[in-house]
């Protein structure tokens, strides 16, 4: 076991070194850097900019460098001084932005995760053990509309239906007075009292995917002798399923916890910015179109670098739950 | 769709000692060529037959836009900035029956929140004609024409119509609804168009060669994967110049959803080849001395072909909803582009939310595409296999 998550281990770091790279190539993409946009910014604003302190500000930055000598300075400052670089637009160390905002984002994404898999499971169990049955059809109707509405739209309309029949504001996770304080317990609460909508916002996707999964997989396991024998046996039917063919059929989820932590993730990303959440999506998408390309850069280092490591526990996971599965890999 | 080779193999055989029993319609079974098989399948799917209508329908709505929107989608209507929904009558205010009409729309102002309000004017009634006159377009570029699907047959500057209301410009929302069709629907093919290339070509040089070309194809593909998609196309397509034309933003955008979207594509036909390589008809095609390029093109590829068709439906779902939330936060199409998302940006107020809830209809119409594709899919891919079970 312990050399199986050696091995993981060890590919995981080429993984993320190579994602470190893609992510600075891919913020390096856009034509110019901060600098024009923000010398195109104070321009329309009616001020004058000269080129000398442009190109000052240019030299202190290290922008004029080419990109891999830029990408080392990046690279061996994260892993030798855990410094992320400079954030040009909030004039601060992109490392005291982030880690509140991710956090709050690995809050968010953990407690969906959890609230759909508690939502999800016994409800695709019931859905298989009743199949054909009408709660098992409304089920299944509900769970296609889930699968194709998009987090952010449903957002949308919450905080439409919110407003208008509640007058409430849905939007952020914190309320005015908590916006600006201190980690305290009562902004600990206060956040719990706003989360709960944006985690079903965000769950409601992964809720009606997992609810298919499990109700196929656990279709296919009630047909197996082993069902039979058991059921032969005169294990109790309530028992006899929770005890065999759920756990067989609960696989995927274990294989899958890293990809639908950044289906999560993603999906995560527009519904904060709809809802204006104080999490990493409004912050990136505000650090990509101003092209504050490390603070951007390191987001999407981060946000993948959580998906590898999601990965890396499902696949720990896996092993641990289905003795059948290879180690070898 | 093209004959499947398992299937000559295994008829014959079941035949012989089959075949006194069978009557009728067990018969129709036996001697039915795959294609008719699949139909016979997709059909008993009955969500799936249905969404496959509503999917024609939005397509055709998508091709023939200028014919069924019965305005301009940039035209302005001054008189109706935020309007709602014309409601079309078939009873009049006195109890009597027409044929359908709207009323006369007026606006008045209220006198303390300043809001517009519009009271409709039972005095004077439009009817509601099919094949009017109006704008002229040139219908799919060729035909010039000016005939609309319906509309009154008054000037636009006594009374419009809006199925669906107009925004805060006083456009009308329903033919910017069709317009945008045009663009959200067709994304989602050309981007999948661009994925099956790329997934046909790298899945099956992995699936059909293995090795070490195969494990680095895989590798590549977890990498991709393990990036969130949607930060990923954030960032790709922030770097799309803003001063590009429409054109070439939207097909800036395709390939980025495209970029992702054929990892899908290459993990289903590797799966196909590494299953069928093993297959009896291919090592047959192996002996008898077919060329590579033949054994793939002729026997491999129509048996698995059927698979890809319901991988790719499922696929399309994505790109499109890729493409809305892209332009919705505004890093995808810009206006004067109009797409589903373009026009939900109208929603990202929720003060204008508020006061004109019907600028989340394309919401619904992205939300019923989506559907319509994933069961669509979901009929195929039960139909792509009719010798299983």
């Amino acid at each position: 076991m312990l050399g199986y998550v050696l091995r993981r281990i060890s590919i995981m770091v080429p993984t993320l070194l190579i994602i470190s790279i893609i992510s600075f190539v891919i913020i390096q993409l856009p034509p110019g850097d901060y600098l024009t946009s923000y010398a195109a910014q104070l321009r329309t604003m009616g001020d004058i900019v000269q080129q000398e302190e442009i190109d000052a500000l240019r030299q202190r930055y290290g922008l004029g460098q080419p990109v891999y000598v830029q990408y080392f300075k990046w690279i061996t400052g994260i892993l030798l001084r855990g410094d992320w670089g400079q954030s040009m637009e909030w004039q601060k160390p992109v490392r005291d932005l982030i880690w509140e905002r991710l956090a709050l984002t690995m809050v968010l994404s953990g407690v969906s995760i959890l609230v759909s898999w508690f939502v999800a499971i016994p409800i695709g169990v019931y859905s298989a053990t009743h199949q054909y049955s009408i709660p098992d059809y409304i089920l299944s109707i509900i769970s296609f509309v889930g699968v194709g509405t998009p987090g952010f739209m449903l957002a949308l309309v919450i905080m439409y239906v919110a407003m208008t029949a509640f007058g409430l504001n849905v939007g952020g996770l914190f309320s005015q007075e908590y916006l600006a304080a201190p980690w305290s317990w009562a902004k600990v609460v206060d956040m719990l009292k706003h989360l709960w909508i944006p985690v079903l916002i965000i769950a409601l996707g992964s809720t009606a995917g997992s609810i298919r999964t499990t109700r196929a997989n656990l279709l296919d396991e009630l047909n197996k002798p082993y069902v039979e024998t058991a059921r032969a046996k005169g294990l109790p039917e309530g028992r006899l399923v929770w005890k065999y063919p759920v756990r067989v059929a609960l696989n995927p989820f274990f294989s899958t916890v890293g990809w639908s932590l950044a289906n999560l993730i993603s999906g995560e990303t527009l519904v904060s910015v709809v809802l204006s959440l104080q999490t990493i999506g409004p912050m990136m998408l505000r650090a990509l179109t101003s092209q504050d390309m490390y603070l951007a850069g390191s987001f999407l280092l981060l946000l993948s670098t959580m998906t590898v490591l999601g990965t890396l526990v499902s696949d720990i996971l896996l092993a641990w739950v289905d003795p059948r599965i290879r180690m070898e890999a | 769709m093209a004959t499947s080779p398992e299937a000559g193999s295994s008829l014959p055989q079941n035949n012989l000692e089959v075949a006194e029993e069978l009557k009728g319609e067990e018969e129709k079974i036996y001697v039915a060529p795959p294609w008719r098989l699949m139909w016979w399948r997709f059909r008993r799917h009955r969500m799936a037959v249905v969404s496959a209508v509503v999917l024609v329908v939005f397509y055709f709505v998508a091709i023939f836009c200028e014919f069924v929107a019965p305005y301009n989608p940039e035209q302005f209507f001054i008189k109706y900035k935020m309007a709602p929904p014309s409601r079309i009558h078939l009873r009049d205010a006195e109890g009597n029956w027409h044929l359908p009409f709207v009323y006369r729309i007026e606006r008045s102002r209220d006198e303390q929140t300043m809001r517009s309000l519009f009271v409709e004017d039972t005095s004077t009634r439009y009817p509601l004609r099919f094949f009017v006159r109006g704008d002229e377009y040139k219908l799919l570029g060729l035909f010039k024409t000016n005939v609309h699907l319906f509309g009154l047959t008054v000037s636009r500057d006594e009374q419009g119509i809006f199925l669906l209301g107009a925004d805060r410009m006083g456009r009308d929302l329903f033919s910017r609804l069709c317009y945008g069709a045009r663009l959200s629907l067709s994304i989602g093919l050309v981007g999948v168009f661009l994925s099956l290339i790329l997934g046909v070509i790298l899945g099956g040089l992995s699936g059909y060669y293995g090795g070490t070309l195969d494990v680095i194809i895989q590798r590549v593909i977890e990498l991709i994967r393990t990036i969130p998609s949607i930060p990923l196309w954030m960032a790709l397509s922030a770097a799309l110049p803003p001063d590009w034309p429409v054109v070439r933003v939207y097909f800036g955008i395709t390939v980025i959803l495209s970029l992702i979207g054929w990892t899908w594509m290459a993990r289903v036909v590797r799966g196909r080849f590494l299953a069928l390589r093993e297959e009896d008809f291919v090592l047959a095609a192996r002996l008898v001395g077919s060329s590579e390029m033949r054994i793939i093109l002729r026997h491999m590829v129509p048996s698995f072909l059927s698979y890809i068709i319901a991988s790719l439906t499922i696929a399309i779902p994505n790109m499109i909803l890729g493409e809305t939330g892209l332009s919705f936060i505004g890093l995808g199409l810009r206006p004067p582009a109009i797409s589903w998302g373009v026009l939900l940006q109208e929603a990202q107020n929720v003060r204008s939310l508020a006061l004109c809830p019907w600028v989340l209809t394309p919401a619904l119409a992205v939300i019923i595409a989506v559907l319509a594709f994933n069961f669509v899919g979901d009929g195929l891919r039960d139909a792509a296999d009719p010798y299983a079970r």
